[in-house]
Order: structure tokens, then sequence, then C-alpha cells
């Protein structure tokens, strides 16, 4: 549905997105995720033709943006960053605005304004002024626009920046569960958003996409992928590092605690598998450690993240 | 058609937008009791003892438009751009011609609006005498057309700032230049060193100029067409600016 193939947008002499293509279909949601200042935002906004693209192309539905801006419009749903609305109008006023500029009239206008009233619980501020709302209604308020026309494609920069923390579930859900049917764009800098959300991420830094997988594949990347947490009695630290090390899958291992009871390692894989666990399970039985224990790492987003886009800052500050 | 449908639809919104808040009625209280001061004061509508409406009543409008519709039109575009709404009207599915007319249209409507409820001056003057109705007609359409003009132009100032403030002085400025080319006092100075043609020229810039004949009951095509191309161009350059800034 969304195809960007070398998309980059020069600012003066800055390249705030350089060359960067991906493409998102039907029933994908798509986490965006970067540092700030990144080019999350600028990408965004040349996929829904606010911006025109320095270089590069973006097709929507099979229109190109720059040739049929028009029609590509009108299958996305837009939801910007810090969520904008006309602050002079009510909440229903707003929205009847939005169906109409979508082209919808009358019963049609009527139920979609219902319909999107209900999905994003705004029923009790439906009257009240844009300007008079919270920051999670306002949000909602600007969600709910997007979604009017029930769009095939939703682009939705920072969807639950300013919600709280019921708030952010909701949209969550409310994302995972259209992302069935749509094509889902959105940013985050929640790392826990991805998991809970995406089919799919893409690691952006300084306009560069870095890494592009599923959250599984990408937590793979992570150091800590694979690696084992255990904890052993009647034993001690010497001994332990030592056998441990001696393993043929073992790359590092960690002593992350040590009392009178027994100790805590973590064992480093040189790849991730699962054999790791098996091995150690099978050599404190041999040894005759209690092993109390032992589970495999996920490997973190967190660190995948910042193992990714952090070199960069830190060459950055230093100079 | 469906063009129609998108300008009626973002005319629509702005036009709320006015009422929405006391600027509208701010605007029409003021501008009646400019006109009605202006008229009957300064103007000596009694004391001149005629049944017209040019030299006392249409006379000052230049004037008053250019203070009162740029701070209609300053924030058109200001607004948009302050707030960030501008992202999402022009990822609407419309073009941003249409959001420009849209808008420039509700605001010119609005300014309509207040002209036309100056229109107890009008029964005063059909009381008193026998005016000639013709002429008043036409005063009206030259002044609606002159409040277009102004505001077209305040578009422009509108999508180069995000500060309404900023907007409006520089939109007062640029007015004022339009009306002092036909201001008589400058022409007069003009012709002391300039070329007559030169002097031409620039007077055939005023808005003040092409006012004139409407105020005499004239509808003469150059002067409409000088009104409806200074919108135009206005409202061009405004698609341009807004451009500009999505360019980077």
């Amino acid at each position: 549905m969304i195809k960007v193939q070398n998309l980059a947008k020069v600012f003066g002499n800055k390249h705030a997105v350089d060359g960067v293509s991906f493409s998102v279909e039907r029933g994908e949601v798509l986490g965006f995720l970067g540092p700030n200042g990144a080019g999350k935002s600028t990408t965004m906004r040349m996929i829904t033709g606010f911006i025109p693209p320095s270089a590069g192309t973006v097709s929507v539905g099979g229109f190109d943006t720059l040739e049929h801006p028009i029609e590509a419009k009108r299958l996305i749903g837009y939801l910007p960053e810090n969520a904008p609305a006309y602050t002079d109008m009510t909440v229903y006023g707003f929205l009847n605005f939005a169906a109409e500029i979508r082209g919808l009239r009358r019963d049609d206008k009527k139920r979609a304004v219902n319909r999107v009233v209900e999905m994003c619980f705004l029923e009790s501020v439906l009257h009240q002024s844009v300007e008079t709302l919270s920051k999670g209604y306002r949000h909602r308020t600007c969600f709910a626009q997007s979604i009017i026309h029930d769009p095939e494609v939703l682009v939705l920069d920072e969807p639950t920046d300013g919600l709280d923390p019921n708030q952010k579930h909701e949209v969550r859900q409310l994302i995972r569960r259209m992302g069935e049917k749509k094509a889902i764009i959105f940013s985050t800098h929640i790392l826990e958003e991805v998991d809970a959300v995406c089919s799919r991420a893409i690691i952006i830094d300084r306009g560069r996409i870095v890494a592009n997988g599923t959250p599984q594949e990408l937590r793979q990347k992570s150091e800590w992928a694979g690696a084992v947490t255990a904890r052993l009695g009647g034993v001690h630290n010497g001994a332990v590092r030592e056998k441990l090390s001696q393993l043929m899958l073992a790359k590092k291992v960690v002593v992350l605690e040590e009392n009178t009871s027994g100790v805590l390692v973590r064992v480093y894989p040189k790849q991730a598998s699962g054999e790791l666990a098996w091995n150690i399970a099978n050599l404190s039985q041999a040894e005759k450690w209690t092993l109390q224990e032992l589970h495999t790492e996920e490997g973190r987003l967190d660190e995948v993240f910042r193992t990714i886009t952090m070199p960069d800052t830190l060459t950055e500050n230093k100079k | 058609m469906n063009a129609w449908a998108n300008i009626k639809t973002i005319a629509k919104r702005e036009l709320g937008a006015y009422f929405s808040s006391p600027l509208a009625f701010v605007f029409i209280v003021i501008f009646l009791l400019l006109c009605g001061f202006f008229t009957f004061m300064v103007g000596g509508f009694f004391e001149r003892g005629e049944a017209s409406l040019s030299a006392s009543f249409f006379l000052w409008h230049p004037w008053f438009y250019l203070f009162l519709v740029p701070a209609v039109g300053m924030r058109l575009w200001a607004e948009e751009r302050r707030v960030g709404t501008i992202e999402l009207l022009l990822t609407m599915p419309i073009t941003a011609w249409q959001a420009i007319v849209g808008k420039f249209l509700a605001s010119w409507l609005f300014l309509g609006i207040a002209l036309l409820l100056t229109f107890p001056i009008v029964i005063t003057v059909n009381y008193l005498g026998s005016p000639d109705n013709g002429v008043i007609f036409a005063g009206y359409v030259g002044s609606w057309l002159m409040a277009g003009a102004y505001l077209a132009i305040s578009c422009i100032t509108s999508a180069m700032t995000r500060n309404q403030v900023v907007s409006f002085i520089i939109s007062v400025v640029i007015c004022l230049f339009f009306i002092l080319a036909g201001f008589t006092p400058v022409i007069r100075l003009l012709e002391g060193w300039a070329w007559p043609w030169l002097v031409d020229t620039i007077t055939s810039f005023s808005v003040i100029t092409h006012f004139d004949g409407f105020q005499k009951g004239v509808l003469d095509s150059r002067d409409v067409l000088f009104f409806v191309s200074l919108i135009g161009f206005s409202l061009f350059s405004t698609s341009v600016i807004l451009r500009g800034h999505r360019a980077g």
C-alpha cells in the first residue's frame, strides 16, 4: 500500500532524510523508531504529501504522491505530531468538518462521526470547544479525525505522546485492531510500544534506516539475545566462572551477584540459540551444583536501539 | 463540482471561526461606529444637504479598511501555521488553491456582511431625499471589491509569518502604499519633480483612483478589472509562499 523509494529531504544543507526506502502492505503495522531529530516526522510528512521530497518517490495505493496527490491523500488518514486541531471549534464541529472535507455527506457523515466518537471515547466532550480540552482528549480528537473516512492507510506521528497509561493502552489496542485491515505507519520512541503493536519496525537515525525487521529480529541483534541467567547454589565464584567459560557456546561469563547461598551468573552466547541453557543445566547436574533459577534472555530492544543509534551521537559530541 | 464543494466546506468552517470568537462582533461594531461617526460628524452629511453618499460615506472607506481589513485577514494563515492545523488542512484531499480560495471567500463574505449592515444609512438618505440608488449600489460594489483587494494582500502577509501582529503591520504598510499612490497631497508632491508618465503609472496603482469611479456611480470594467486582478495576483502569491514554506 505504501511504497517509499530513495526518499530524501534536504533543508538548507542539512540532510533530514537521506535515501530511505521501505514498503508497508495491508495488514502490517510498521513502527518507526529513532532518536529525536532522526527524520521520522519529515519522512511522514513526505508520505502524507505535506512537504514535497527533495528526491525519491512515495506511492500510496499505487498513486504517486507528487503526480496524483489528491487520490493518494484520499487513502491516507494522518495524525500529525502534537495532534493539532482547530481550537475555535467544538469537537463535534471539528469532526463534521473533517468528514465533510473527506467527501462524506448527510447520513454517511453522521454515521462516520458517531463511529469515531464511540471508538475514541469522545462522547463526554462532544460539544466542548477544542481549546478547553485536556491534552489526552485533544489527542484523541485529532486521532478520530484521522480515521473518520476509514482510510486504508494510516500515518500516525507519535499517537500515544502525552497520554496517560490507560489511554496509551486503548490507543495501542485500537492501532493493533485496525492494523489487521489497514497499512499503518506509526512513530514512537517508546520501545515497549513496538512489542505491543508492531508487526515490523524500522530504526532510523540521522536520516538513514539503520535497522529493519520484526521486533523479534531486531531483538536478536542484541548482545543479550540468547544470554542465559542462572542462579547456582553450593558453589562459589571462581569455580563457576572457570567451568562455564569452558562451555563451547559461551562467549563471556559475568557474575552478577554472590553471597553465601550461591552465585548469580549470566552467560553470553557466541550466537543466539536455545542450546546454551541445556548445556548449563547439564553441567550443573554433572558438577552437583543446585540449580535454583535458569532462564534465557530474549534480547532487549532498548539495548539494540542504543547500540545502533548511540555511537553516532557520541562521536557527534566529541566533534 | 467537487472543487466547489471543498471550497464551500473550507469557507463554512472559516466563517464559523469568525463568529465563534468575539472578533466578528468587535469588528462589526467598530466598523459601524466609524462609519456613523465619519459620515455624520466629519463628513457633514446633514450640512451638505445633498441626497448622496459618495462625499460623506464612501469617501472614508479606503481609510477604514486600511486598519480593519488586515485585522480580519491576519489570522487566516498565520493562525494555521502557529497551531499546526495547516498540516491537517494541506494533507486533506484538497488542493492548496481550494483552501486559499475558500479562506479568502469566507473573509470576503464576512466583510460583505459588515458592509451590508450599514444599510440604515441608505434608508436614511432615501427618507430625507431622493438619491440615485444606482450610484449608491455602485459605491457598495466598489467598496466591497476594494475590501477584497486589501484582504487578498493580507492573505499574502498572513501566509508569510506565524505571527499575526507582524502580518497585520506589514499588510497595513502595503495597503497604505496602495492608498497613498492616489492620495491628492501625495500626487501634488510627485507632480513637482516626476515625469507625468511616472505620476500616471503610480496613480494607476492606487485603490483610491479606481474606487473614485464607483463612488460616482460608474461601473468601469477597467476599475473592476484592477481590483479583480489585484485579488487574483495576491492569492497566487499566497499559494507560492505556502508552497515555498513546505519545500523548505
